[in-house]
């Protein structure tokens, strides 16, 4: 890559002329983004004409940071995580210019929301093995099968999808990536109903689903490829986050312990034992997001997922301990349905009880733990993979059950 | 960034860590550190000759005193690199005494006891603990004015390299405070009684003083808790960095086995069992070194160091006990024997979450500190 010299003018300058044609204090948000894409900065490392700039990503925080500083609305990022936060990554990396030109600005405006649909009933931490088949018919493929855990289904325009176009091939090798509308015929949305009788996840069936070719992303049997793109953008962005000291289901059990609390020294050094542990890793995520920009990233960069997790599931169950006899009782009780659109663009106001049954999720959406520890296992330490009989047989020879 | 602390090492941080591992590679024999552990007066002298030659004992002291004025983020490096070789060096006691009688000393007592410290040719360390449990507050160790200077009397414990120490800094109770006094070691009415160490490689001693001393050994006014305090904090911090140090040492030496471990046909580092047993090993020691760094970085900033400093020890404690008790699973019976390195890991970073204040009294300070 060249270094532009003129790069960081270019984008101080882009940012100024935004804020002060479109003052966000004045301005509809949607028409705010679309400005912002016009203007190359809604990932500015994108060429231009597709909501970039052209220039390095280490620009992107300083983008972030200056229209947050000027109150510029910016929760299109979490409101469309799939589409801005992953989606966006695997048009760019592996998309065609018409592909982009179609379909960046209305997912940045949130005129489209985005899913992703990766996981099936029998692919789940295996998901190369997925099932869901895609037949070519002319111009055209057919999608059958069933897709799970797939959040923001129910409100999505576009999906993420990898099916398996050659049952024939060895399970990495059979996958075709495309983009699918959500709402043409033959595709069937669920809710599906968690734990804490909210749904944040779908169901989705296809049955007899048609995809034009043109939907098509990268090549016939790269489906796996661009997954990887698109898991490596989905782990950063759940651990990735920094965070300010105190905040988040710590900053929740602080606020536990001051106004509910037993006061006795046990839970105190406990409640202090976790406080020390989540500001570790949220200084190690600034390490890690510091060393990234100086270009030497090392392994604290991939520990932040899995640590997270488990601490995030010690955490919000130390805070219900803490409530005594309250925490057998869930102040929202129990009602199924759906999640929100509102719900999801602000921070939610749940009980301690809730978000402690809400973490269990942690360790397994985005990647399990399980398989996050081989990865750092393998990829980090070099340690070696577990033998693995299925990985030179014809996909539809693998036993399954 | 973050608060105006850096994580990332500069070129010269780069190049002192890279140095120093050269020369501990070279100068440290593990076979000689299994062998100075069955002694109470461990003291590598090769590795000590070769850290006061570049100048490391004294690092962070002012130039006029011999050291070279760096950041405690530099000397933290040198504890880490230590700790990756459980080194049985007196650096830690030298280094807080040092920054005990450059906090509480006049200028002619700096003049006077720091510049051999920092050639490596006094050894010094803190004589200020009492009771296992206890704090460094209220020593009931006293001492009385008499004609012409002073008379100390009481008995210090858990004195860390006080077999080969030449200068201890004690605290003692005056009649208007407490006060930290320099104290020769050869001076009549000091009786060192050596103790048998969990780490040997750490020595460990009682120290009875019934001694007399001149008006110049008394290092502080009556206000000798907060140099007294300073210098615990910098002894933290630094133990913290060489917890890390030994973490590291640690992963390194199970992943290495693991990888050539056969067992089932297999490498053992391909089981799930194990290769999770080491992410989670990693994970402690990235954590580990987050905070040490943080914590060497604000020590000089009195409101966060509150924080950083209970931090470290907090985080680094339950690190490198965790990462060092691991290391002897993931070897299996090998790992228990006295031939492998892994007990002398294991048992510093046992005595490293003890000494200097536990971890339950730094959690204690934490929750104070945080208003928790």
């Amino acid at each position: 890559m060249t270094i532009d010299p003129t790069a960081d003018q270019r984008v101080a300058d882009a940012v100024d002329q935004l804020l002060e044609q479109y003052p966000p204090s004045a301005t509809e948000p949607k028409t705010f983004w679309g400005a912002q894409f016009d203007a190359g900065l809604a990932w500015v490392d994108f060429p231009e004409g597709n909501g970039g700039l052209g220039v390095s990503p280490k620009f992107r925080e300083y983008v972030s940071r200056r229209l947050e500083e000027a109150g510029a609305p910016t929760w299109n990022r979490s409101a469309n995580i799939l589409g801005i936060g992953m989606g966006a990554g695997v048009l760019a990396a592996h998309g065609t210019d018409d592909q982009r030109s179609r379909w960046l600005r209305p997912m940045f405006t949130m005129d489209e929301i985005w899913c992703q649909l990766f996981s099936e009933p029998g692919a789940g931490s295996d998901v190369a093995g997925l099932a869901t088949r895609a037949v070519r018919d002319g111009d055209e493929w057919v999608i059958n099968g069933q897709k799970v855990w797939t959040t923001l289904a129910h409100l999505s325009k576009w999906g993420l999808l990898v099916a398996r176009s050659d049952p024939d091939q060895p399970k990495h090798r059979g996958l075709t990536y495309f983009v699918v509308d959500m709402e043409s015929p033959g595709v069937d949305v669920r809710p599906l109903y968690q734990i804490t009788g909210e749904a944040e996840f779908n169901e989705v069936f296809f049955d007899d689903a048609r995809i034009p070719d043109d939907q098509r992303i990268d090549d016939v049997g790269a489906g796996w490829r661009v997954a990887m793109t698109t898991l490596m953008n989905e782990r950063v962005a759940i651990g990735g986050n920094t965070v300010p000291r105190s905040s988040g289901s710590i900053g929740r059990a602080l606020d536990v312990w001051k106004e509910q609390g037993s006061g006795d020294q046990a839970t105190r050094r406990e409640l202090v034992r976790l406080w020390a542990e989540v500001e570790a890793m949220r200084l190690t995520t600034l390490r890690a997001t510091e060393n990234m920009k100086s270009g030497t990233p090392g392994p604290e960069g991939s520990t932040g997922k899995l640590a997270w997790a488990d601490l995030n599931k010690e955490v919000t169950a130390f805070t219900v301990s803490m409530l005594g006899m309250d925490g057998a009782t869930i102040p929202e009780g129990y009602a199924l349905e759906a999640t929100s659109y509102e719900t999801r663009e602000i921070e939610r106001v749940m009980s301690p009880q809730r978000h402690f049954l809400r973490a269990r999720a942690n360790s397994i959406e985005g990647g399990t733990s399980e398989i996050m520890r081989n990865i750092l296992g393998e990829r980090i330490l070099g340690l070696p993979g577990e033998p693995r009989v299925d990985k030179d047989l014809p996909w539809k020879e693998v036993p399954r059950g | 960034m973050v608060d105006g602390v850096t994580f990332v090492r500069n070129e010269e941080q780069t190049m002192l860590a890279d140095t120093l591992a050269d020369l501990l590679g070279a100068s440290t024999d593990m076979d000689r550190t299994r062998q100075l552990s069955l002694t109470l007066d461990a003291h590598d002298q090769d590795v000590w000759s070769a850290l006061s030659q570049m100048g490391l004992v004294g690092l962070a002291l002012p130039g006029e005193f011999g050291g070279a004025e760096t950041t405690f983020t530099d000397v933290a490096i040198v504890f880490e690199e230590l700790g990756r070789f459980v080194a049985a060096v007196p650096l830690l006691s030298t280094v807080s005494a040092s920054v005990a009688i450059l906090a509480a000393g006049t200028e002619s007592q700096r003049a006077a006891l720091l510049p051999p410290i920092a050639a490596g040719t006094a050894i010094a360390t803190l004589a200020v603990y009492e009771d296992p449990h206890g704090g460094v507050d209220a020593p009931s160790t006293s001492a009385a004015r008499i004609d012409g200077g002073w008379r100390i009397s009481g008995r210090k414990r858990f004195v860390t390299d006080a077999p080969n120490a030449d200068l201890f800094v004690v605290s003692a109770v005056t009649d208007d405070g407490v006060r930290l006094f320099a104290v020769d070691a050869e001076r009549e009415g000091v009786v060192v009684e050596p103790v048998a160490a969990l780490d040997a490689t750490r020595p460990l001693a009682d120290v009875t003083f019934d001694v007399i001393v001149g008006e110049d050994a008394a290092l502080s006014g009556a206000n000798g808790v907060a140099p007294l305090h300073r210098a615990l904090d910098v002894a933290v911090v630094m133990l913290a960095a060489e917890q890390v140090g030994v973490a590291q040492r640690c992963l390194e030496i199970s992943v290495d086995y693991a990888k050539e471990r056969y067992q089932f046909g297999r490498a053992i580092g391909s089981f799930q069992a194990i290769k999770h047993r080491c992410a989670d090993m990693l994970i402690a020691v990235e954590h580990a070194r987050s905070v040490a760094w943080y914590a060497a970085a604000t020590l000089d900033d009195p409101s966060e160091a509150a924080i950083a400093v209970p931090l470290a020890k907090s985080v680094c404690s339950d690190a490198a006990i965790k990462v060092a008790g691991d290391t002897i699973q993931v070897l299996g019976g090998i790992g228990f024997t006295w031939e492998h390195d892994a007990h002398l890991y294991f048992k510093r970073a046992k005595s490293s979450s003890l000494l200097f204040g536990t971890v339950e009294v730094h959690r204690d300070r934490l929750a104070d500190a945080i208003g928790v």
